[in-house]
């Protein structure tokens, strides 16, 4: 949330807010198409749904808050924020999982608040929470096997079934997540023995961390670095994010006998996509220099508490919330010197 | 407080002072906590609502009657002795008589000691006035918290659990055991709605839609009272502006 203004100089670029809203959904294509050939067609219908879902619900709102529907719409930050939300979920929710997230995410998170630029929260993220904390069983028994496990792949038509109808046979293709195995099977069992599951190196040992997963998370962060690239967003808070999480889980978790190792925690969950495309919007993040290292460590650190003694298998969700929560606390001390200052102007303005 | 006046009030005004213009749950935001936490179906927030009401109207003709014989320096000690004095009483009662709804609703029933709307109300009203209109500030404040407890209660018991006055059986017997209305066949069970975050999106609402209302009749006073006004509308903006 941007509480304050920063100082000039103003670095200005060509181009609106929906062009860096295109540019991020152009990042995500590689991700898209990754996870689609490991699990399945469930989450391109899933972001069917939720861009539908989001589209209409956006334009509802626009026309009773009587602003102008065609020139928000094409901002296309409902559509982004559902196709994160979409990703975000679990491919074979059912359907209305789906929309209950996607209309809480854009009707209270966004447009309560003010509507894009106001929001204080992640609204793909509250979504995400919303009903990952009210819909516990659909939500942690929907995630698909790799297809390489199954004996056929899912067809769209099965997976419309699945997701728009009964989910009676839904057992049959779906499977714990690599995190979720490995944290509750660390318990009982060595690292040798967890890995002997088919789920971290596939049928032939083709994988190496895990299997899908890890073609995901390098799709996820080679579009990261694309973003990087086109200047959609600076270094900072993805490589605090990234290198907090690897420190903490390199000296508390050093372990893999007790502990997720490092390898799984950045390349098996949802850390490359939070780490890029969600932890970085340019509304709910932290907006100073330095300000983006401590939200992006803060992020980073909460992962790991929250991944390896919380309830959650991931914590990406929570722990982005929760800093968001800081960020204009954050932003409030982390003040650059400006200008013809000796010294940074942070916290509150002394009394004179 | 050292000269109580009397009130100036007429009884429909504190009726409706109660009930709407200051309500004591959308507009005072008062007694949050037990708003929140045990608002989960009709039947929790018709059992509480009528064990405030009880305590409520009690201690607000206890205070008004004893009034000009309390100290203003212990008044505070005095008035929460009162509505400590009530809340056990109702407590016992609902032990005799509802005991399963006392089990569900626990903690809630001894804190209501600490809500703020009868300390409030024994503060700001009680003290200062006569019997009757005490009584009924007391009966309308009351209702006016009921009625945002039941319709909180109705709006997550619906949107958490698909049904509408289940349960009722704990606060009126067998009898009630039909009430429950099954809105949604093979509900899942929407989690947020009943757990207390549902409560504070839920009240939220309920302040929208309350101010929202409120907007709306200002808007239509306005629009019948400000003619518009004829003849020039040049305004003065140099010389002596008074």
């Amino acid at each position: 949330m941007n509480l304050l203004n920063i100082s000039s100089p103003h670095a200005t670029r060509p181009g609106n807010t929906g062009t860096v809203m295109l540019t991020v959904l152009a990042a995500l294509i590689p991700g898209i198409a990754v996870l689609s050939y490991f699990f399945g067609p469930g989450h391109l219908i899933q972001i069917c749904l939720a861009s539908a879902t989001a589209l209409l619900c956006e334009a509802a709102i626009l026309y009773v808050r009587k602003k102008p529907i065609l020139f928000y719409l094409t901002d296309y930050s409902a559509l982004l924020t559902a196709v994160l939300l979409a990703i975000s979920l679990p491919p074979y929710a059912p359907y209305w999982v789906t929309i209950v997230a996607t209309l809480f995410a854009i009707i209270i998170a966004k447009h309560l608040y003010g509507g894009l630029g106001q929001n204080p929260f992640n609204p793909a993220m509250i979504g995400f929470a919303l009903v990952l904390v009210s819909f516990p069983v659909e939500m942690t028994t929907s995630w698909s096997a790799p297809s390489a496990l199954l004996n056929s792949s899912i067809s769209i038509q099965d997976a419309l079934r699945y997701i728009f109808l009964s989910r009676e046979t839904i057992d049959a293709i779906t499977m714990a997540t690599p995190l979720d195995l490995y944290k509750h099977q660390v318990e009982i069992a060595t690292a040798t023995e967890i890995y002997q599951d088919p789920i971290f190196h596939g049928p032939n040992s083709d994988a190496s961390i895990a299997l899908g997963w890890q073609w995901v998370n390098f799709a996820f962060l080679l579009g990261g670095a694309f973003l990087l690239w086109k200047k959609i967003f600076t270094w900072h808070v993805p490589v605090s994010l990234l290198i907090s999480l690897s420190l903490l889980s390199l000296f508390i978790g050093w372990d893999s006998d007790s502990y997720v190792p490092l390898s799984l925690h950045l390349f098996a969950g949802a850390t490359m996509l939070g780490a890029f495309f969600i932890a970085t919007d340019p509304v709910t993040a932290s907006t100073t220099p330095l300000g983006k290292l401590i939200y992006g460590a803060g992020i980073g650190i909460l992962i790991y508490v929250i991944r390896t003694w919380g309830a959650y298998p991931d914590a990406v969700a929570f722990a982005v919330l929760l800093m968001n929560f800081c960020a204009p606390l954050i932003d409030q001390y982390s003040q650059p010197r400006t200008y013809g200052h000796k010294k940074a102007v942070r916290g509150l303005a002394k009394k004179d | 407080m050292s000269t109580p006046t009397a009130s100036t009030k007429s009884l429909a005004t504190i009726s409706k002072d109660g009930l709407w213009d200051n309500n004591p749950a959308l507009v005072q935001l008062l007694g949050l906590c037990p708003l929140l936490a045990v608002t989960g179906t009709v039947v929790n927030a018709l059992g509480l609502a009528m064990a405030t009401a009880i305590v409520l109207i009690g201690s607000n003709m206890a205070v008004s009657l004893v009034r000009n014989f309390v100290p203003d320096a212990v008044r505070l000690p005095a008035f929460v002795m009162i509505i400590a004095s009530y809340v056990t009483c109702t407590e016992l009662l609902m032990q005799a008589y509802t005991y399963e709804l006392y089990t569900v609703l626990g903690i809630f029933i001894p804190l209501i000691v600490t809500n703020c709307v009868i300390l409030g109300r024994a503060e700001a009203f009680a003290a200062k006035n006569p019997l009757i209109p005490s009584m009924i500030d007391g009966l309308m404040m009351s209702m006016g918290f009921a009625v945002v407890l039941v319709l909180l209660g109705a709006l997550r018991e619906v949107i958490g659990q698909g049904t509408l006055f289940s349960n009722m059986e704990l606060l009126f017997g067998e009898q009630a055991l039909s009430w429950k209305i099954e809105v949604i066949k093979d509900y899942p069970n929407f989690l947020f709605a009943i757990l207390p975050p549902g409560a504070f999106v839920g009240l939220g609402l309920l302040v929208a839609l309350k101010n929202a209302i409120d907007n709306g009749l200002k808007a239509r006073k306005d629009g019948q009272t400000t003619a518009p006004t004829a003849g020039s509308k040049r305004v003065r903006v140099t010389g002596k502006i008074s």
